[in-house]
């Protein structure tokens, strides 16, 4: 998303009503009508259609299979490792987000914009050199390789690269969100807390995590989904060992490539259902967050 | 920064930077930097062989092809999605609003799978199709296919906040002035979101040009036909041929930061044309 289209998904959306009433801004009617055909056609097959398809998919077969297609000690081991690989991903990200949206917000120094630049760089990096990149540095035949092989430590193909892949592409999310909310907020509440004569941690903690909680929650939100999802990235890096390196989208695939359909729309359902808590979220938070006064409210 | 005044200024700088950097380097660009000090290890030949191989270059044939096809295919419907859910009201507005961001939220290999499923000649979508001789599963058809569903958002949450940012008064200004309300949207109202279409595009480009979750399971992934760039990465890989699949990545690298350059470029221009705060 663009740093605009940000600032309002955590912002007032206002109705369509203003438009509809005004004459020099109503469409005619064939105009309203053709539009919303095309534009709902295409989001019924393009988006509507894949979602449904997942939860018929998973029960073509019944519950029974669905539900042994999730107690499996494979299916439950790859959910292990995935709730395992977000559980250390996310925080260390939550707490780079933080770190990074206050220096770029609440200072002036040389660099920035670079600096900004350079978050925003893991959303143009493809999954699977994101993977790569793991490869070349902690592989076998990569810069430490020779290294970690003598004091018998794993990285690649094994949990450590999962949880650095997924680290490395969920990187951005949460300073992304934070930003351009803490640019809009200024300086001012911070140093009237101080002159006030709060401490550094009292501020953070009274001033300024109230002021970004819900676009901080919104980005943990993002940054989950993506942890949990993330399946280019840790399919490079994982070597797919059943019942040790599988995440749930690796389970996924392996099933599918296996001809287990309903198995492997069974596991992906419950990947849907994260999107779907995920986009409900959103959307609660978003409700939240146009509910109250842009700055400074009390816990 | 300014330390001059009796207020002794916000406390972290030093701490908050030092993490910021450590970290960013640590995870992000000492990694990403071994794709380019591998990368020039190679001899020029070794390089040349890698990367400009027939294979090779009908997989960025594809790649860019279905990536372009499927943006400008989003800007058209992106927009509309984006019109209707800023200028109308219809039953189920707010329903569709939250499902729009569904690929930003849904892991690819679900998309995958799913979107395969409805276009494999079986499928929902995928036996009507057969029946006028439309093949999409695993062909390039079926890389478009779930290019445009990985798009989709980018354009409409770029174009959303801008038309609902958008001065009403030069819509009234026009009208008033006679012009019909076809030739007010077309010479006053798309120009003005020009730019954010723009960016749109460009952001479901960059982020199509390296998709491969949802992508492998439909492509069937046919050398020379409907193999994907990054693809063949991962398939060099399994050769362990480390320096091929590097050096591909190397150009995709370098297309993907040229990209972001023209991205935060067209950012700057939406926001200043819209006169927000980027």
């Amino acid at each position: 998303m663009s740093a605009a289209a940000t600032a309002t998904a955590i912002g007032l959306r206002i109705g369509a009503e203003r438009f509809e009433a005004n004459t020099a801004t109503r469409d005619p009617v064939w105009v309203k009508a053709v539009v919303l055909m095309l534009a709902l056609g295409f989001f019924a097959i393009f988006l509507l259609l894949p979602l449904a398809a997942v939860f018929v998919e998973a029960l073509r077969k019944g519950w029974v299979v669905y539900v042994a297609a999730l107690v499996e000690p494979d299916a439950v081991s790859a959910i292990r490792l995935t709730l395992l690989t977000a559980a250390i991903a996310v925080p260390l990200n939550l707490l780079f987000g933080v770190a990074a949206a206050w220096v770029i917000t609440k200072f002036d120094f040389r660099g920035k914009q670079l600096l900004i630049t350079f978050i925003d760089l893991p959303f143009s990096v493809s999954p699977v050199i994101a993977g790569l990149i793991y490869v070349l540095v902690f592989g076998a035949q990569g810069w430490f390789g020779p290294w970690l092989a003598a004091h018998d430590i794993k990285v690649i193909f094994a949990v450590p690269g999962i949880v650095l892949a997924t680290v490395f592409v969920t990187f951005p999310f949460v300073a992304r969100e934070l930003i351009p909310l803490m640019q809009a907020q200024g300086r001012d509440e911070e140093e009237a807390a101080l002159v006030l004569g709060a401490s550094g941690w009292q501020m953070l903690r009274k001033v300024t995590l109230p002021n970004i909680k819900w676009a901080l929650l919104y980005g943990v939100i993002l940054c989950n989904a993506r942890a949990m999802g993330e399946f280019g990235a840790v399919s490079v890096v994982s070597g797919h060992i059943r019942g040790q390196t599988n995440t749930m989208p690796l389970h996924v695939e392996i099933l599918y490539n296996e001809y287990q359909f309903a198995a492997a729309f069974a596991v992906a359902s419950l990947l849907a259902m994260l999107a779907l808590v995920t986009l409900l979220a959103k959307t609660y938070v978003e409700w939240k967050a146009s509910e109250l006064p842009k700055h400074g409210d009390t816990p | 920064m300014a330390r001059a005044s009796t207020f002794r200024g916000l406390p972290g700088f030093g701490l908050s930077l030092g993490f910021t950097l450590a970290y960013m380097s640590l995870i992000v660009l000492v990694p990403l930097s071994a794709v380019f000090l591998k990368t020039a290890t190679m001899s020029w030949d070794g390089f040349w062989q890698a990367v400009a191989s027939p294979r090779v270059i009908a997989s960025y044939k594809l790649s860019f092809g279905a990536s372009l096809l499927a943006a400008a295919i989003n800007i058209v419907f992106g927009f509309l999605l984006a019109w209707s859910l800023v200028r109308y009201s219809f039953p189920g507005k707010r329903i569709v609003d939250a499902l729009v961001d569904l690929p930003f939220a849904l892991p690819t290999a679900v998309a995958g799978i799913a979107l395969t499923a409805l276009y494999a000649k079986n499928g929902w979508l995928g036996q009507y199709l057969e029946v006028i001789g439309i093949k999409v599963a695993f062909t390039p058809l079926g890389v478009l296919v779930a290019l445009v569903f990985i798009g989709l958002p980018f354009v409409v949450r770029t174009v959303q906040p801008v038309l609902e940012d958008l001065d009403t008064e030069i819509e009234e200004a026009a009208a008033s002035l006679g012009a019909k309300r076809l030739q007010t949207l077309w010479r006053v109202v798309l120009p003005a979101l020009a730019p954010a279409l723009l960016t749109g595009f460009a952001l479901a480009f960059a982020r199509s040009v390296g998709e491969y979750g949802s992508v492998i399971f439909i492509a069937g992934n046919l050398p020379m036909v409907s193999e994907i760039t990054p693809l063949i990465i991962i398939t060099k890989l399994e050769q362990y041929d480390y320096a091929g699949a590097t050096a591909v990545a190397s150009v995709m690298l370098v297309t993907s930061f040229v990209l972001l350059l023209i991205i935060n470029g067209l950012q700057e221009w939406t926001a200043s044309r819209s006169g927000r705060l980027s």
